[in-house]
């Protein structure tokens, strides 16, 4: 059933013109206008119990917030949200809203829910715009922790612990912070410019930030134990390959290396900056999730036909839909219910070798399995294959200590409080749950910091 | 930033660096590598670790594209925007009996520090160091200070044996009990020297040195097949069995970005010579 609604009300649509943005690199949405975002903040019902809080995976007083940018008090309402949240302008564009807090506005029920997203961007880009309010810190306690990674997770733990007193040592193995914010999603969802602002306000709070140091190898495990504790946030960097015949051929990438290459090494520049990649004129991307949306829309502003093949149906996709939609909008072509089988060529990439899937009976996750159909091979022509069916948590560090449990997917095992079998040592993130995403991995950075204060105090 | 503390031409086209970065230098083991991004705009290229000395580790390597060509520019007080590291697996250097280093150009640079390891574990080592020529030969005097026994070959015979590195290793071999072998240098010449080990199946290590981005196991850029699995050089290797890998990959993938390695080098020397040496910041 179609509910119609109000158009003055519902303000969703910032989207650049199809035509220009498949050109560049430019952010697609633009975001709301001080109006728009005023009236859109007018109505929210102010529930008194708020179910949209109960959505977040950080917390935030969501009411509290919208209710002072319908005042107009938008440095109040940026000051709320950064009580329980650090990255707002990131999580305002990459959280999916629309299966947390959104999902839960009663709102929903009758009509739109509001856009609790787009203005939680809307405040963090304000605050930013006028210069962002220095956060606040206690005394120091004179302890010191590490926390392993510059993700979300790590990003969010140096904070919290920060913010405790704490003094922080941030370590990154990589030449720039950020994590999966930096490498993995693309400029034109989440404008680097904005990642490297809202750190620099991490780091503001005394984090020492140590890029380039490999844990386990620039630092041995002996030496990261020697501080009072430790929070892992290594992620989920492992990129998953099909096995296929072929898949070492030039021109195939994990979806991580095909990235990388361009939103931390900017090879779209090439060469202008250093780093090279095949752009491709014809390109398959096999995955259905965020990152397969993120590959092919980058490859589509390389300049690539780009086809997505997916094994499942169209209402299984696991990327979010407005992204499915936009990757849509630029001409992305979706070959649903279909499998990659052989990647052909000899020096390079000349096709993909595909099969029909047949969807059967219901598997673990409650959508139905699906089979490849015997004869029903075809060829997609290309000559870059990227592989975006998922990510494993990083072996390295964890491999490197023993005293780790690891569950079955290579995860490191933590309980409620993301305590692992180590006195000291903690775990957040996609290193303890599997690829998920941004805000998960905060606020489990959240609790397991909590938690860290806690044991530091009780010692 | 990290320093450049010393460089400068150690024989035709090929350059060595000391570089201060106290967490490489600290912890670096044989047979482990760097990551090098010599400026914003720079890619990230592995790079061995030949040496260290206090804060410093020193590397060796050719000039081929532009980055390197570029690092070859750098002197003293210049400096290296990030150095990641030490990565990658050490070598394996306990107690094999006999061991033979064979190093070819400026793979060579990867056995010094290999050579003074599996002797502080009680081997003999053996080095051989081969070169096209004599004027491509380097590390002669650490080699034969590090090891037992030097030999050099060169493929002219303008220095040593006349004839390749994997001559003199059949050699050494058949005058005596091998219990180990390391060979370093150019793809082919790892995949055809190998093959002199392969029959008696003596324990063989190659270095391998694949296109890499993070060199942390994140994207598999670097993958290569060692016996019939995938592995990823930066984290699995760099030193994998050599009866095992699959060279012919290897190739086929190090060729992957010909064309742009050519491309940005020729705009780099062009831009070179437009400011007669002036910028090298390209």
């Amino acid at each position: 059933m179609r509910i119609s609604v109000p158009a003055k009300a519902v303000i969703t649509m910032h989207d650049r013109d199809i035509e220009q943005r498949v050109h560049d690199f430019k952010e697609v949405d633009g975001g709301m206008t001080s109006g728009e975002a005023t009236l859109e903040a007018e109505r929210c019902l102010q529930c008194k119990k708020p179910l949209c809080m109960k959505g977040c995976p950080v917390g935030i007083d969501i009411p509290a917030f919208i209710r002072e940018i319908a005042s107009g008090n938008f440095q109040k309402a940026a000051a709320i949200i950064k009580e329980q949240n650090m990255l707002p302008a990131i999580c305002g564009r990459v959280c999916p809203q629309e299966v947390q807090c959104e999902e839960q506005c009663i709102l929903g029920v009758r009509e739109k829910p509001i856009s609790i997203g787009e203005l939680e961007r809307f405040v963090a880009d304000t605050e930013r715009a006028h210069g962002m309010v220095p956060p606040q810190k206690k005394t120091s306690t004179g302890r010191k922790v590490a926390v392993v990674g510059a993700g979300p997770a790590g990003l969010t733990a140096s904070a919290e612990l920060a913010r405790m007193g704490y003094h922080v040592t941030l370590f990154e193995s990589l030449h720039a912070a950020g994590g999966v914010l930096m490498y993995g999603i693309p400029a034109f969802r989440l404008p680097k410019d904005i990642v490297k602002a809202e750190i620099a306000a991490v780091l503001t709070l005394g984090v020492e930030l140590k890029l380039n140091h490999l844990v386990g190898r620039s630092i041995t495990v002996k030496e990261l134990l020697s501080y009072d504790a430790v929070f892992l946030g290594t992620g989920a960097g492992l990129p998953y390959f099909m096995g296929l015949p072929g898949e070492n051929l030039p021109g195939v990438y994990s979806a991580n290396e095909f990235l990388t290459r361009v939103n931390l090494m900017h090879a779209d520049q090439f060469p202008l900056f250093d780093t090279p990649i095949k752009k491709g004129s014809r390109v398959v991307v096999a995955g259905g999730g965020n990152v397969a949306m993120d590959a092919a829309r980058v490859a589509r502003r390389l300049g690539g036909k780009v086809t997505l093949v997916y094994r499942r149906r169209e209402e299984d996709l696991p990327a979010r839909e407005a992204e499915t939609r936009r990757a849509k909008e630029e001409g992305i072509e979706f070959v649903l219910c279909a499998n990659p089988v052989k990647i052909l060529g000899d020096q390079g990439i000349t096709g993909v070798e595909c099969v029909r899937m047949e969807m059967c009976a219901p598997d673990q996750s409650g959508r139905p399995e699906p089979a490849p159909i015997e004869g029903s091979h075809f060829t997609i022509d290309a000559d870059v294959f990227i592989a975006a069916i998922g990510q494993g948590p990083n072996p390295l560090l964890i491999s490197e200590i023993p005293e780790l449990k690891r569950g079955k997917r290579g995860n490191v095992v933590v309980d409620s409080e993301f305590h692992t079998l180590m006195r000291k040592v903690f775990a957040g993130g996609d290193v303890a749950t599997g690829a998920a995403t941004v805000i998960l991995a905060m606020g489990a950075a959240k609790s397991a910091a909590k938690a860290m204060d806690r044991m530091l105090r009780e010692e | 930033m990290y320093s450049v503390e010393r460089a400068g031409p150690l024989a035709d086209k090929v350059y060595q660096m000391w570089v201060k970065a106290p967490h490489v230098a600290h912890h670096a083991q044989a047979g482990q590598f760097v990551i090098f991004r010599i400026d914003e705009k720079g890619e990230r290229i592995p790079l061995t670790i030949s040496a260290v000395d206090g804060d410093s580790f020193r590397v060796i390597f050719m000039t081929i594209g532009k980055t390197t060509t570029h690092l070859a520019a750098l002197k003293a007080g210049d400096h290296v925007l990030d150095v990641a590291g030490p990565l990658g697996k050490p070598s394996e250097t306990h107690m094999f009996g006999t061991c033979v280093l064979v190093g070819g150009g400026v793979g060579t640079a990867s056995l010094p520090i290999i050579a003074r390891a599996l002797k502080a574990s009680g081997n003999r080592v053996i080095g051989i160091v081969g070169a096209r020529n004599a004027g491509l030969l380097i590390l002669e005097d650490e080699m034969a200070k590090a090891c037992d026994e030097l030999l050099i070959s060169t493929d002219d015979g303008t220095k040593g044996f006349h004839g390749f590195a994997a001559d003199l290793l059949k050699q050494v071999m058949a005058r005596e009990k091998v219990d180990a072998v390391w060979i370093i240098g150019p793809a082919m010449m790892m995949k055809v020297t190998c093959e002199v080990t392969r029959p008696a199946a003596i324990k063989t290590f190659v270095s391998l040195n694949p296109v890499m981005v993070d060199g942390t196991g994140m994207c598999g850029s670097c993958r290569v097949i060692v016996g019939g699995e995938t592995k990823f050089a930066c984290v699995d290797g760099p030193e994998f069995d050599a009866h095992q890998v699959d060279f012919n990959l290897l190739m086929g993938r190090l060729r992957t970005y010909q064309p742009e390695e050519k491309e940005s080098l020729e705009r780099y020397n062009a831009h070179l010579c437009a400011c007669k040496g002036g910028d090298h910041h390209a």
